[in-house]
């Protein structure tokens, strides 16, 4: 379980997170919806403990990580992947050397104990004979899906995806929203997925959240979401210009 | 009066924050240094990367520079009427000066630069984040790896630019004064003393760690995409360049002073 309390965090005065409060089930997919730049990448990497919060607490397992020194945090981290949103892939080494970072740095393997296990997680992700490919030769989706076989080939507990549909085809979007599904049911994986894309956010949530400045402001089932009467929520899910999220926007531009 | 004195206060802050960063990142460095796996392949790896790229124009440089200064001595002692001494002058200020920092100013600008646009892409488009989801400090995996290789690679550059440098005084008054190459070569070698050479060498191995340490940092600071990655490459060759004039200023004072 991952428990979230009153987290802070500022860059320059520009309050990003301001008092968040959220638990995260174990062995469920939890959805956060939101605003391009409202915040949910850096919420992620709180969640990660790139990110250090000006305040608040980040339980995981009952464990506070934001008080924990780097070779603590890294334990933790072994237990977790996160899909970045642009992958993130390392270019100066190929898939294969990305895949298996982690099995070769952390579990020393190599050869074909490490070749398999890679291919494993690359068949996971629908990709084959990519291996030897350098991260420049691969397209987006390719990429994300690249990315996806690294955070799941040291079986991690935990898995975080920044917008894991976003700049993806249609078809692959819901390749990989099926991938999430199945990972979550097959291996019981605690899964916080971040997007603006309600299609993937209805298919995969068992809950989902909204952050909203700085704080999230509203958390139901997918059916109940549907049928909220919060105007911020309703305006966000149906894709409405008009509507309290964009009126507040004119109005902190233009203070009356 | 007072928005004076706020901006020296502000420029002295980023003056301590801009060293203060050097040295925090230098002693996580010496920290990883002694913490396992240690990075043996990917500093060998690095150094000979660097090694092979900075060759050919270190080269150039280091030899054209000896040819011009042989030139240029010769004009002023064959007015004084003393040739003999182009020989000791062309080793003495390649071997104490102009080799160490002719060499350091070139790796700063080729190699510097290149690590500063390689951490820089890799911190804007968040690979230096991933590595640290995959459990693994980007300082020990990017930054000690280069501080040990360019502190080991500039001696040795520097060596070969000395021996290049002194090829090209020796082009010239062989060929062109009609010294004997062998005389050249004694002179050269009478000259050159162990302190001059140890005093060389020590130096390069400190302009090493300031153009490794300068260009991570410029590259780990790096934001805002593939403009900020501009701006952090260009500060690392400003910066290194400054550092490296100063550290020399210092080292050579230091000498001079200590064995006279
Ligand atoms: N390292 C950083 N330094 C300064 N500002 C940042 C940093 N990371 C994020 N921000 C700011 O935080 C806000 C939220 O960013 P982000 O979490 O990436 O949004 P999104 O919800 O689209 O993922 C943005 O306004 C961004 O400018
Ligand atoms: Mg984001």
């Amino acid at each position: 379980m991952i428990k979230i309390e009153n987290l802070t965090k500022s860059f320059n005065n520009h309050k990003v997170l301001d008092g968040l409060n959220l638990t995260i089930e174990k062995g469920r997919t939890t959805v956060i919806i939101g605003r391009s730049g409202c915040g949910k990448s850096v919420l992620l990497k709180h969640i990660m403990g790139i990110l250090t919060p000006d305040r608040g607490r980040i339980l995981i397992n009952e464990k506070d990580i934001t008080k924990l020194d780097e070779k603590g945090l890294n334990l933790v981290r072994l237990k977790m992947g996160m899909l970045f949103q642009g992958g993130a892939l390392f270019d100066s080494l190929n898939v294969l050397e990305n895949v298996g970072f982690a099995l070769i740095e952390h579990r020393h393997l190599c050869g074909n104990e490490l070749f398999l296990r890679v291919k494993e997680s690359l068949r996971l992700v629908g990709l084959e004979g990519v291996e030897d490919l350098m991260p420049s030769e691969l397209s987006g989706g390719m990429k994300k899906r690249v990315a996806l076989a690294r955070a799941i080939c040291i079986n991690p507990e935990i898995i975080l995806y920044d917008e894991p549909t976003t700049g993806v085809d249609p078809i692959s979007a819901d390749a990989i929203n099926e991938l999430i599904k199945e990972l979550q049911r097959k291996l019981k994986i605690t899964s916080v997925a971040v997007t603006h894309d309600m299609n993937s956010a209805y298919k995969v949530a068992d809950r989902i959240s909204m952050l909203y400045n700085g704080k999230i402001i509203y958390s139901s089932s997918p059916e109940e979401i549907k049928n909220t009467d919060n105007p911020f929520v309703h305006q966000f899910i149906n894709g409405l210009s008009r509507g309290p999220i964009t009126e507040e926007d004119e109005w902190t531009i233009n203070p009356k | 009066m007072l928005n004076w004195l706020k901006k020296i206060g502000k420029s002295f802050s980023i003056f301590f924050y801009f060293f203060g960063g050097l040295g925090v990142l230098f002693l996580l460095c010496l920290r990883y240094c002694f913490t396992r796996p240690f990075e043996f392949k990917r500093t060998l790896n690095f150094a000979k990367r660097s090694g092979s790229d900075s060759l050919p124009i270190v080269s150039l440089i280091s030899f054209f520079l000896g040819l011009i200064f042989g030139l240029q001595i010769a004009y002023l002692m064959q007015r004084l009427g003393s040739e003999m001494y182009i020989a000791s002058i062309v080793a003495l200020s390649m071997v104490r000066e102009l080799g160490p920092v002719i060499t350091a100013l070139v790796v700063a600008g080729r190699v510097g630069a290149a690590i500063t646009a390689e951490i820089g892409t890799m911190q804007v488009t968040e690979q230096i984040d991933a590595l640290k989801t995959l459990a693994y400090s980007p300082i020990k995996y990017l930054a000690l790896p280069r501080l040990i290789a360019l502190s080991l690679m500039l001696p040795l550059l520097t060596v070969y630019a000395n021996l290049l440098g002194i090829l090209g005084g020796y082009i010239i008054c062989v060929y062109r004064l009609g010294i004997t190459s062998r005389m050249y070569l004694n002179i050269t070698f009478d000259a050159i003393m162990f302190k001059d050479l140890f005093s060389g060498l020590l130096k390069t191995i400190f302009f090493g760690m300031i153009i490794a340490i300068t260009s991570c940092y410029h590259g780990f600071k790096a934001k805002g995409g593939a403009e900020g990655v501009g701006r952090a490459t260009t500060n690392t060759v400003v910066t290194s360049f400054i550092l490296i004039i100063v550290a020399d200023c210092l080292f050579t004072a230091l000498f001079y002073f200590a064995f006279p």
